[in-house]
């Protein structure tokens, strides 16, 4: 029998929450780390990305793509689902609840985010270091990043804990109630790593 | 002893029938000692006159056990649900507030149509097919430690309170919900049921199966019974990865 197409749908977007999407996440804010040793570290960093080989290839198949997808039907399960926090006010239903929310904020955030930069630059623009100190000199972008970096890197951490559950490799509470400290550790981790770098240019 | 008759105020959210508004209506009964709220609702159906002494119609809610194993008297009490045969007046905070559960049909007042559960288990095939025109023989013996985790999982009486919770299950959605999930896990672990557990897992992979699950974890916080619904859930998800693997590669097993 093939599987649904509800199964195949839900485990696709599962999947490239991780991979790619959450690899990508981690290695785009390393380069943008380099911006705390200086422009002329960020720059090259960011060069090099620019120049690698079959970068556009790499771009819509590892970035674009996969955000498409899971977007759009992160969206509709995101609305698909009746929060109630209120009445079962558990961590978990607050995480599931805060995912959903992280969710959306991610998709403003990230089309924002492509059309102010990856956008200008194919329209002749240069990303560099200067550009993101043109955006965040204005104190409402530096909020707006802020919300953003930490809204996408909460998504993320919070994701891999229910990726771990979604593919079955947490099973025990115990197991899960681990993943649940590791994830955090991790969201703080890169929370720091964003924030660095957003700082370093200001 | 001439102590002052004491009275229970319950505010019940009524409706007439699936398609018609639904309203409040408050009663006051005589209070005696033990009463849970089946006996109160029994009371108004005694005497069907509400708060204001005016007659009205009875009450009307599904029942079975009185016993909390049959699951059908569950209802939203005082904002959670659960069953109305073990809710004990003197342990509810009055005036006590009945509301129909909110994730299925109301037939009519607290009575809801539980259907979706039922066609859930169907879909997952949750029983274990040993009819035939001859005798089989004695099955294959279960480990007692399996057998005694297995008997938590086979607590669940389809009550519905995990769906009520579940925020992935909804009208919006087709999601079979945690508790016939639990069945798979159980009857797969059960030796005769385990020869057709492919079948059962292939319909936990159908649409609005297992991966419709967002991993609120409200349903174990809720279960009645303390049944390892999230466990069970997990547990599953690693069968069906397994076996979706199997399926795609090919397997002998
Ligand atoms: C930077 C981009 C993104 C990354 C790295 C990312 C990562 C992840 C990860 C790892 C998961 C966990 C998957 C699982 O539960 O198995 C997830 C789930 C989810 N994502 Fe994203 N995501 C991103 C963008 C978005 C966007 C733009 C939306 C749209 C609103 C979104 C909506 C969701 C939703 C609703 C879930 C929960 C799915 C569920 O629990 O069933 N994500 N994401
Ligand atoms: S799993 Fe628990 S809450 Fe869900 S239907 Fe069964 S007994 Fe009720
Ligand atoms: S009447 Fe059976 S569970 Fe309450």
């Amino acid at each position: 029998m093939a599987a649904s197409r509800d199964f195949v749908s839900r485990k696709l977007h599962s999947l490239l929450g991780v991979i790619p999407l959450g690899l990508f996440v981690i290695q785009h804010l390393t380069v943008n780390y380099f911006a705390t040793r200086g422009p002329e570290a960020f720059n090259d960093a960011a060069h090099f990305m620019e120049s690698l080989p079959y970068r556009y290839v790499l771009e819509i198949f590892v970035i674009f793509l996969p955000l498409l997808f899971h977007a759009i039907y992160g969206v509709y399960i995101a609305f698909q689902s009746k929060n109630n926090v209120s009445r079962y006010g558990y961590l978990r239903n607050w995480m599931f609840y805060l995912q959903r929310i992280s969710g959306v904020v991610v998709l403003i955030f990230v089309t924002w985010h492509v059309w102010q930069t990856r956008l200008q630059a194919a329209m002749g623009a240069e990303v560099n270091y200067q550009m993101m100190v043109d955006i965040l000199s204005n104190p409402a972008m530096m909020i707006f990043y802020i919300i953003g970096v930490l809204g996408t890197v909460f998504h993320f951490a919070n994701g891999l804990w229910s990726f771990f559950v979604s593919w079955g490799f947490t099973v025990t509470p115990k197991s899960q109630r681990v993943m649940t400290y590791v994830t955090m550790i991790i969201f703080v981790a890169l929370s720091v790593v964003g924030m660095r770098a957003l700082f370093a240019f200001v | 002893m001439m102590s002052e008759k004491k009275t229970v105020t319950l505010k019940i959210k009524r409706q007439d029938g699936p398609d018609s508004a639904s309203y409040e209506e408050t009663f006051t009964i005589p209070y005696r000692q033990n009463m849970n709220v089946i006996s109160a609702l029994m009371e108004i159906r005694r005497n069907p006159v509400n708060a204001n002494g005016e007659k009205t119609t009875p009450v009307i809610w599904e029942m079975g056990c009185l016993e909390e194993v049959c699951g059908a008297c569950s209802m939203v009490i005082n904002g959670k649900p659960r069953q109305s045969c073990t809710a004990l007046l003197d342990q509810l905070e009055q005036p006590i507030r009945l509301a129909p559960m909110t994730t299925f049909p109301v037939v009519r007042d607290l009575a809801v149509d539980r259907s979706r559960m039922f066609d859930a288990l169907k879909k997952v095939k949750a029983w274990i097919p040993i009819d035939g025109t001859y005798d089989l023989g004695p099955g294959p013996r279960m480990p007692e430690n399996k057998r005694q985790w297995a008997y938590e999982l086979s607590k669940c009486m389809t009550c519905g309170v995990c769906l009520e919770a579940c925020p992935n299950v909804n009208s919006r959605s087709e999601f079979i919900g945690p508790a016939a999930v639990s069945q798979v896990r159980l009857f797969n672990a059960h030796p005769t049921g385990a020869m057709n557990k492919e079948e059962r897992l292939e319909g936990l992979m159908g649409d609005g199966g297992l991966a419709n699950c967002g991993n609120s974890q409200n349903c174990v916080q809720s279960c009645p019974k303390g049944i390892p619904l999230t466990t069970s859930i997990a547990a599953m998800n690693r069968a069906t990865s397994l076996q979706t693997f199997k399926n795609f590669f090919g397997s002998d097993h």
